[in-house]
């Protein structure tokens, strides 16, 4: 060990998982983690102990992640489980989310970041209105990668025959959404049997394993490289005698290259001016990409300030005061025409006025019912939405930065929703 | 819409030949690391940007210093626009009181000193002889914010480091008596942070979430920043109680049966003294501390916090109440 040098990841992968109450997505996570040694010995002691504690025949893997007492007592997640673990060459960023139907809001948070989305299903009962829920939330998302792991399948016989029933009424299912890849394999969580070492139960399962998929899906080609945009977040203006006349615009590069030189265009004022530096720190770069932080300089002293926009003269967002978006409502009060709410797009803030509900999205049948002029909770249609101030957007799925919004209910201050802007 | 003008064609120069710049990142990719910092300090300025009175809170440990090298970088060549927050225990170990100091003057940032000393004298927390200066340490902490008028507190926790952490979102809410709800928390989506809070309430602001032990280390090496010299191998004279090895210090008296010896050690966490073990180490570097962590089999926590080893939700409960 000594002279071989630890060698650290250099590429990131995040994932989320998704599925039904009890399809087995924490042990999944427990067993991904245990098999790629990434369990400490305490923690496993610690989940060991509870196990024998409540009598259990085996080591329930789910208490890895379910780090709450309240779900531990209750043997179900509530809320999203971040963890981490990293083999030489990818580094995993796992949000483990609720199956529960009254969690919702959590699954959403979790799997907003994906880039791949893990959907289980329970080999016995096949794909349930969860599940499908699950997907079609995933779909809208747009999380660029989709796994659906059959799991249990030592309850079933390692049967092929149920493999490929739900796996040809999951692909039937994902022709109507939005699914730019899928990967359908058959696993147990409990067992091990295709997680990290391929099974020997399932000779007749030729693909990968999960762990062997996750390595290797490809994500680096899933951003915005072309058309820049860039949301200013912060002005720094030193006032120091050192650097008098600093005046950088900060923020994330939310897509395309941005670089010293280029003719950019200031958003909602129209002005237009070119870059004179990038820096990174206490360097100038050449250029700047999704998703560093940089700041940015501009040659003419125009007037720029937080929840601007830079972007390029011939290719720039529109200022919109009317949005039309997927929303997920995410609050027990339903969302219903005529409600004022705050709203955030980048790093803009205004107030929104919900004009219409256009239809509610059956989250089975795919059926657009435009009777119902409201959203539950956990419910996802289609708003269209008046706001004070001009926004900056972008068709979410062009982009996921400038394409997305959350709504603030204003009175108490929590977010109630989440959109995805069409176009 | 917007125009979708499809590829930029002046992104290849004039003639269709690429100019020398856009071979510099001819893959354009960010490395895990840099989009951890990325992603941290786009925390730092939405955080600034959005909130009247925030703090960090410095504890002079790695993953502090890690958070004040990103606030660093944020707002460079402006000064980090809040001040910084130390809770003394009374049961800091100098070295690290030191590096906090080199740190402050540094950066130029003020620094806001609140003492558990001084809030037991003051009546904001009791010292009944059986509280452990970690626990009087949430008292201290609260009280200190509420006097400050602070509405945002970052702080160094990452998800990694114990079950209960794994659960907090990047933006904490904490009501007016400083408590986490961890059954109510706000959805967090994408990187669209909420930081609304009424009058009286906070936000604990975690703006390292995502880096793991292996990270934080990775960081400091390639930072090449300072941080105490005892998370590096030293001589130390240390006595094992509760499998754990302490410090000898007056602050914490050995009891029946107890030796003192020296030993080759070093720290994984820094905290109060008098919970805080070592372990024996000859790692001198930050690679070989970097090849000590990869094969570790324990995790910091476990391995050297007293606080967190008296029940299966201790850090749960801490948090509750506002612990950082
Ligand atoms: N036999 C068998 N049991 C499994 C398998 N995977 C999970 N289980 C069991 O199924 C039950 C539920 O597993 P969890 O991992 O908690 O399910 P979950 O999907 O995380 O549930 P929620 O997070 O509450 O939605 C537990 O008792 C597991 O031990 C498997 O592959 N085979
Ligand atoms: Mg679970």
């Amino acid at each position: 060990m000594a002279n071989t040098p630890h060698k650290r990841p250099m590429d990131l992968l995040r994932f989320a998982t998704a599925g039904s109450v009890d399809d087995g997505k924490s042990t999944l996570i427990g067993r991904l983690l245990l098999d790629s040694k990434a369990i400490f010995e305490d923690q496993l002691e610690a989940v060991e102990a509870t196990s024998s504690a409540k009598g259990y025949d085996y080591t329930d893997l789910a208490l890895l992640t379910d780090g709450l007492r309240s779900e531990r007592e209750q043997g179900i997640t509530i809320d999203v489980a971040y963890r981490y673990f990293a083999t030489p060459n990818r580094k995993f960023i796992i949000a483990d989310t609720p199956g529960h139907v009254q969690y919702t809001r959590n699954m959403v948070t979790g799997a907003s970041t994906a880039n791949l989305g893990l959907v289980l299903v329970d080999a016995r009962q096949g794909l349930t209105e969860q599940s499908r829920r699950h997907a079609v939330i995933l779909s809208l998302l747009r999380v660029p990668h989709l796994v659906l792991a059959v799991n249990k399948m030592d309850l079933v016989d390692y049967s092929e025959e149920v493999y490929d029933e739900i796996h040809e009424e999951f692909t039937q299912f994902a022709t109507k959404l939005n699914v730019p890849d899928l990967e359908v394999i058959p696993i147990s969580a409990l067992q091990g049997d295709n997680v990290v070492t391929r099974s020997e139960n399932m000779p007749w399962y030729s693909g990968p394993t999960l762990m062997h998929h996750l390595e290797n899906v490809h994500v680096a080609s899933d951003r915005d490289l072309v058309d820049v945009r860039f949301p200013v977040q912060y002005v720094i203006r030193p006032k120091s005698d050192e650097f008098h006349d600093f005046r950088g615009y900060a923020g994330q590069v939310a897509g395309g290259v941005l670089k010293p030189g280029d003719e950019v265009v200031v958003l909602p004022s129209g002005m237009t001016s070119k870059i004179s530096r990038i820096d990174l720190f206490d360097n100038e770069i050449a250029e700047a990409f999704p998703p560093m932080s940089v700041t940015v300089h501009l040659d003419d002293d125009v007037d720029v300030s937080r929840g601007d926009m830079i972007a390029r003269v011939n290719n720039a967002p529109t200022p919109s005061q009317d949005i039309d978006a997927m929303v997920c409502w995410m609050t027990t009060t339903p969302l219903q025409p005529r409600q004022k709410l705050a709203i955030k797009h980048t790093t803009r803030t205004g107030r929104a006025l919900v004009k219409d509900i256009s239809y509610r999205l059956d989250v089975n049948t795919l059926h657009r019912d435009q009777e119902t002029k409201e959203l539950g909770v956990n419910e996802i249609g289609r708003v269209q939405l008046r706001t004070t101030v001009p926004l900056l957007v972008d068709p979410y799925s062009k982009n996921r930065t400038t394409g997305s919004f959350i709504l603030i209910d204003e009175a108490t201050g929590v977010t109630v929703g989440a959109g995805m802007i069409n176009g | 819409m917007a125009r979708w003008a499809g590829p930029e064609l002046n992104r290849f120069g004039k003639d269709g030949v690429v100019p020398a710049m856009t071979q510099t990142h001819s893959d354009y990719r960010l490395s895990q690391l840099d989009q951890l910092e990325a992603e941290s300090i786009h925390i730092f300025r939405e955080v600034a940007a959005e909130f009247e009175k925030p703090v960090l809170m410095f504890s002079g440990g790695k993953d502090s210093i890690v958070m004040m090298r990103l606030a660093e970088k944020a707002f460079y060549p402006a000064k980090i626009p809040f001040p910084v927050l130390q809770v003394d225990t009374g049961y800091d170990f100098p070295e690290v009181l030191a590096t906090r100091d080199n740190w402050v003057n540094r950066l130029g940032v003020k620094l806001v000193v609140a003492s558990v000393e001084q809030a037991i004298k003051d009546g904001i927390v009791v010292d009944d002889g059986k509280t452990s200066r970690n626990r009087l340490q949430i008292g201290t902490l609260l009280n200190a914010l509420e006097e400050g008028g602070f509405t945002a507190a970052f702080g160094g926790g990452r998800r990694d480091e114990e079950k209960a952490r794994a659960k907090e979102r990047v933006y904490s809410h904490r009501d007016e008596f400083g408590q986490w709800d961890p059954k109510m928390q706000r959805p967090e989506l994408w990187s669209l942070y909420n930081g609304r809070i009424h009058e009286g309430e906070h936000m604990r602001i975690f703006p390292i979430s995502n880096w793991t032990e292996l990270d934080i280390w990775d960081y400091i090496g390639r930072e090449g920043i300072e941080i105490p010299s005892i998370y590096f191998s030293h001589q130390r004279r240390v006595f094992e109680r509760d499998g754990m090895l302490l410090t000898e210090s007056e602050h914490n008296p050995l009891r029946d049966g107890e030796v003192a010896q020296e030993r080759t050690v070093r720290f994984r966490t820094v905290g109060d003294l008098t919970l805080t073990g070592c372990v024996e180490s000859t790692a001198s570097t930050i690679q070989q501390i970097i090849e000590e962590v990869a094969i570790a089999r324990v995790t910091e926590r476990g391995a050297t916090r007293g606080d967190d080893r008296f029940s299966e939700a201790a850090m749960e409960d801490r948090k509750k109440e506002g612990y950082f």
